[in-house]
């Protein structure tokens, strides 16, 4: 019971959140019905989220016969496996991106460089990918998967570093970062890494270093990295004295100091992890699609926040709220075809989300809920002021 | 039992009456139909432990809490408080015990926040202000600069602008929230003339403190509150300390613990030509030079702000000294870090509780350990031992008498009194040759004070060597077996503890020398250090 408790009082904000988006997303719905539809389709908002439930996970709940909507539950076996193993496709990479996010909100810090990392994550991965394409399956495998994390971590360490030696806010630097990864990884894969044949500028292929799938269709041995390090996350972050010092640090950085813990060794560490992450989750990607594009654009980093956030920066919560926003990707295409609705929906609901996350004490009020039984922190870390220093 | 003092010829209203005011919260009723009467020009004194229920009567007086039951009469005619603005517009002011000051404003723009004093619609009048500010100021004693920055301020200055800005606001209800906590005797003699000055125009103070005698020699009358209701109302002739003691706690309480003899020995922390900057730059600790001994607790005494806070930092690693050396039980740790030092046996309660000694959102049993946690029992191999975490916290919790509903709860849900023993379990149980103890009971109630000082008392028959630093003089001569003075940065004065005479001390506090020359002249020159050892 108490332990119910406990868990909806952080859950109670993400899960009304959601809630809220999704009546507000559906009003939008109704409103494209009329330029779809010539007319106001007020039951379009539920055949769009059936179809996205169902491509999602191949459940469904009604039926629809010539207008009439008769409430039945069904399974599809055969579709429900497809569209899980696309939902876990999705969701790895923003599972990933969202620890990225999330154990720095721990350590007290906001890392809004998971676009950078997951860039330069997957850029490396693609192109040691490619040397070692010869070697046998696992060995590639391998080489390619840490090569990337250390990309990833390495980029992560750079404003890690700045924030703990020169006092360089990581949200600053971390945004410089972002940009400086995309325009020099484009300029490296099309003057100097691009390889002749095909018709557009990418890398080499990476040959036996792709990533090796073990169910489905796309359901990637990343999938399960991915699950593992959720798990190896909360053991850290829970478990282990280093776990206790990064979330002191973020919790109280003159306490940690005080405590002779080394808030600068901290803080480098956890951007370092954070990058390894995000790198990590480029890496799949790229290691999935089997080489790297010049084009590689990516939401996912930016992704990683709204999972972090709505994952209260618990691994758990980052799993399940990854879940969730990969089966909104992962469903999307279906509800496009069934409901003539623009996929784009899904990033104005997830953005919806956040905007719902952010304006959490208007939430609390809404429904009532005291906000002293939750730790603060992951938002706190947001609005942080630029004039505090950690160090 | 409730017995009030009858009012003599009180034909006016009382300025402030609170009649049957009651509050619940979650679990506790912080107030139980408290009547409250404060009259023109009155100091009236309000005593009570930490969570008595007095915070949270002034906060529903300053309108940040709302009452369940009960109202609120000013001058007779019954008031609605709506928010602290309103409270203010009504003539009641608050000074805060944490002090709501923003630290990258000035002192000029902290109090001018929410009071500016407008040249026209759109701009401040900073001249106006300035000059206003000046003059209150001075005519309250304290030299300010408006334009310091409020961050770079001790946290006896801070005090001030706290006061000052409540008289900016020309309140006619003060509301004073332990004002003398860190100020000397003597400033504390001013600070009263000035509450004297102020309550003879007309003026009424609530005036809340810890500190039995300042009760007695300031308060026109007292009221006394335990476990949300009022116990008992005294006039200060007709009551002394034990009695208003034994009132607030509701037991019999030693105000003053047993000290007993100390056996000093060899010296365990040498401390030689010390020097110490501050945030600034500036040098805070200059050559300073002295010893604490094994068994034996050294007070250092002096006005916050005159280097004890950066020669503390300096000696437990948070600071790194300009020079000079410190050597603990035999091994020079000059400029070592606060992990090595706790490692060669120093255990430190810090003045800030909340700012170093706790981390408020962690629950009771990760700040037990907040500086043993990578140690053994509470790690085993690469994880912590959750297990013996809990284990210890129970234990903790019954043998330092911390009142908490378990050791899961952050410790931010704790009294002030209960999280300094959370601090002082702790650093007290580890293995330790020295410790330093910053501030170890200030802003605590009787009862917590009077533990505290027994385990002070206790680790130094243990044979630790003990550096107490405290603003509150009482504090430093009950308890020390020698007393040094800090003035500006130096120590000017090393003097027998149990023979040290009270206003001899305050004087070297206030002035470095110990007397008062007959004009103060702008040149500092004369400054006679006292004798050092």
């Amino acid at each position: 019971m108490k332990v119910l408790r406990d868990v909806w009082a952080l859950a109670a904000v993400p899960v009304v959140s959601i809630f809220l988006a999704l009546l507000l997303g559906s009003l939008l719905i109704i409103a494209s019905s009329l330029a779809t539809e010539k007319a106001i389709n007020l039951l379009l908002p539920l055949v769009a989220y059936e179809s996205l439930l169902q491509g999602a996970t191949g459940l469904s709940f009604i039926d629809v016969k010539g207008g009439a909507i008769s409430f039945a539950l069904s399974i599809n076996p055969d579709q429900a496996g497809r569209a899980l193993t696309n939902t876990f496709a999705a969701a790895s990479p923003l599972v990933l991106t969202g620890l990225a996010v999330g154990v720095g909100f721990k350590a007290g810090l906001f890392n809004i460089g998971g676009t950078g990392q997951v860039l330069v994550g997957g850029f490396v991965a693609g192109l040691v990918g490619g040397m070692v394409a010869q070697q046998p399956v696992p060995i590639a495998v391998t080489i390619a998967i840490l090569a990337g994390a250390l990309g990833g971590a390495i980029y992560g360490f750079i404003p890690g570093a700045l924030k703990a030696f020169t006092g360089a806010h990581e949200v600053v630097s971390t945004i410089m970062l972002n940009s400086l990864a995309s325009f020099v990884i484009v300029g490296l894969v099309n003057d100097v890494f691009k390889i002749t044949g095909p018709t557009f500028a990418r890398t080499a292929d990476v040959g036996n270093a792709a990533m090796p799938i073990v169910f489905g269709r796309n359901g990637n041995l990343g999938i399960f990295i991915v699950l593992a390090l959720v798990a190896l996350t909360y053991v850290l972050i829970y478990r282990t004295p280093l776990g206790f010092e990064i979330r002191t640090v973020g919790a109280n950085p003159s306490a940690a100091r005080y405590a002779g813990m080394s808030p600068r060794k901290l803080i480098v560490l956890t951007m370092t992890l954070c990058g390894m992450f995000a790198g990590l989750a480029g890496t799949f990607e790229i290691l999935g699609l089997g080489y790297y594009p010049a084009v590689f654009g990516t939401t996912i980093g930016f992704g990683g926040i709204t999972v972090a956030l709505l994952g209260r920066a618990h691994p758990a919560g980052i799993l399940l709220a990854g879940l969730l926003l990969g089966a909104m990707r992962a469903g999307a295409p279906a509800m496009q075809i069934t409901a003539k609705i623009p996929i784009e929906i899904i990033d104005v609901i997830q953005g919806l989300i956040l905007l719902f996350l952010a304006a959490e004490s208007v939430i609390r009020h809404l429904i009532r809920s005291r906000a002293e039984t939750v730790t603060p922190g992951e938002l706190g870390t947001v609005s942080r002021t630029y004039g505090e220093t950690t160090v | 039992m409730t017995e009030s003092v009858t009012a003599p010829e009180s034909v006016t209203a009382p300025a402030l009456e609170m009649r049957g005011i009651t509050k619940r919260y979650p679990g506790v009723v912080a107030n139980d139909g408290i009547d409250l009467e404060v009259r023109p020009g009155e100091i009236h004194a309000l005593l009570g432990e930490n969570g008595a229920g007095k915070s949270t009567l002034m906060n529903i007086l300053y309108g940040l809490a709302t009452p369940d039951s009960g109202e609120i009469l000013l001058d007779g005619t019954s008031a609605r408080i709506n928010g602290p603005s309103d409270a203010i517009a009504q003539g009641i002011s608050m000074v805060h015990q944490h002090f709501m000051l923003v630290p990258v404003l000035t002192v000029a723009e902290n109090i001018l926040l929410g009071a500016e004093t407008m040249a026209n619609p759109i701009f401040i009048d900073r001249a106006e202000a300035h000059r206003r500010i000046v003059a209150l100021g001075q005519r309250f004693g304290f030299e300010i600069d408006p334009d310091v920055k409020v961050g770079s301020l001790s946290v006896g200055w801070q005090q001030r602008v706290e006061i000052l800005k409540a008289l900016y606001r020309q309140a006619r209800i003060l509301v004073l929230d332990e004002p003398t906590a860190v100020l000397t005797p003597q400033e504390t003699k001013e600070i009263f003339a000035v509450l004297r000055r102020l309550a003879d125009e007309g003026h009424s103070i609530i005036f809340i403190s810890h500190k039995l005698y300042e009760v007695l020699e300031i308060a026109d009358r007292i009221t006394v509150i335990r476990r949300g209701k009022v116990v008992g109302s005294r006039i200060p002739a007709e009551t002394n300390e034990d009695d208003l003691a034994a009132l607030m706690v509701g037991r019999n309480v030693q105000l003053v613990v047993d000290r007993g003899v100390s056996h000093p020995g060899e010296p365990t922390l040498v401390i030689s030509d010390l020097r110490v900057a501050d945030d600034r730059g500036h040098e805070a600790v200059n050559a300073v030079s002295f010893d604490v001994r094994a068994g034996e607790i050294l007070g250092v005494a002096g006005v916050a702000g005159n280097g004890q806070e950066e020669l503390v930092e300096a000696l437990t690693g948070l600071r790194r000294p300009a020079s000079g050396t410190v050597t603990l039980a035999g091994h020079d740790v000059t400029g070592s870090g606060p992990r090595l030092l706790q490692q060669r046996g120093m255990s430190f309660v810090p003045g800030d509780r909340h700012r170093y000694g706790l981390v408020l959102s962690f629950p009771i049993a990760d700040n037990l350990v907040l500086t043993q946690y990578d140690e053994a029992p509470y790690t085993r191999g690469i994880f912590r031992n959750d297990q013996a975490i809990a284990e210890w916290a129970k234990r903790a919790i019954a043998e330092y008498d911390i009142r908490t509903p378990s050791a899961s709860v952050p410790a931010s849900s704790l009294s002030g009194g209960n999280q300094q023993k959370v601090i002082v379990a702790r650093e007290f149980s580890r293995k330790l040759s020295a410790l330093v103890l910053d501030q170890p009971t200030r802003g605590l109630d009787v009862g917590s004070i009077e533990f505290i000082h027994k385990q002070v008392i206790a680790k130094r028959d243990e044979g630790a060597a003990i550096l107490l630093v405290s603003a509150e003089l009482d504090e430093v001569l009950e308890l020390s077996d020698r007393i040094a003075v800090m003035y500006r940065g130096e120590i000017v004065a090393l003097v027998d503890g149990p023979t040290a005479e009270r206003e001899e001390i305050g004087l070297l506090m206030a002035a470095g020398r110990r007397s008062i020359p007959p004009v103060e002249t702008a040149a500092p020159a004369g400054r006679t250090a006292g004798p050092s050892s």
